[in-house]
């Protein structure tokens, strides 16, 4: 999976959780979470564990804190998901 | 960490503390009952003439046993000295029986997941004759904060 479809799989996640229709409709790596998305920390961990379940990964504590925009979490994904292959 | 040192660590006041006993906790969930006493404030106007619990309170009382208590204790496990507060983040609740004045209930919950300091719990609450009164979901964020 490459990172513009990482995006596309994020943005169907983070989805129900954003009233912000034009924030959304405009979603790439310089999206912030927090600020652009209205998203409090409570939905952030509901985002983190749809990510666990569509990506097949396991999101540990510190790569949670930083998966506050875009391109962090597209980049923990990448990253998770290479250590899964190896 | 016992039960009534769990009660004792309950932020509330005594005129919002909707817990009398901790029956049971463990880490996968909670127990615990409460008796609407028939003075309580808001019987009087809710409804004028129809003295029925309200749904917020049903729901805080939910709250309060099932994903507060609850969070004290797997809170309590993992940190100590610290003191520790609770927001409730989301909740669905169906509703299918009233509670009037004087009923007991008694709240189980079942913890669905607590990951990054947040608990989402599954919670029921029946009456004395063990008809379900409540279900639903609650979840909330829990915060050490340092002494003080």
């Amino acid at each position: 999976m490459n990172k513009e479809e990482i995006i596309e799989a994020l943005k169907t996640i983070v989805e129900p959780y954003s009233e912000e229709v034009s924030a959304l409709a405009h979603i790439d790596e310089n999206t912030d979470f927090i600020n652009d998305l209205k998203i409090n920390s409570a939905n952030l961990v509901d985002i983190v564990l749809d990510i666990e379940e569509k990506f097949n990964i396991e999101i540990d504590n510190d790569s949670m804190a930083k998966m506050l925009t875009v391109k962090a979490t597209t980049e923990i994904i990448v990253q998770k998901l290479e250590a899964h292959a190896g | 960490m016992t039960t009534q040192e769990i009660i004792d660590k309950l932020p509330y006041g005594k005129s919002f503390l909707f817990v009398d006993e901790l029956l049971h906790i463990d880490e996968n969930g909670a127990k615990g009952t409460y008796t609407y006493a028939k003075d309580l404030p808001f019987y009087e106007s809710h409804f004028k003439s129809y003295p029925v619990t309200p749904a917020v309170i049903l729901t805080e009382t939910m709250a309060q046993i099932g994903l507060v208590c609850l969070g004290i204790y797997l809170l309590e496990n993992i940190e100590t000295d610290q003191n520790i507060s609770i927001a409730m983040t989301s909740n669905a609740i169906d509703f299918l029986k009233p509670v009037v004045p004087g009923e007991k209930v008694t709240i189980t919950s079942e913890k669905v997941y607590f990951r990054f300091n947040k608990l989402s719990c599954k919670v029921k609450m029946e009456n004395a004759a063990g008809e379900m009164v409540c279900k639903g979901n609650i979840s909330g964020m829990l915060i050490s904060k340092e002494n003080g």
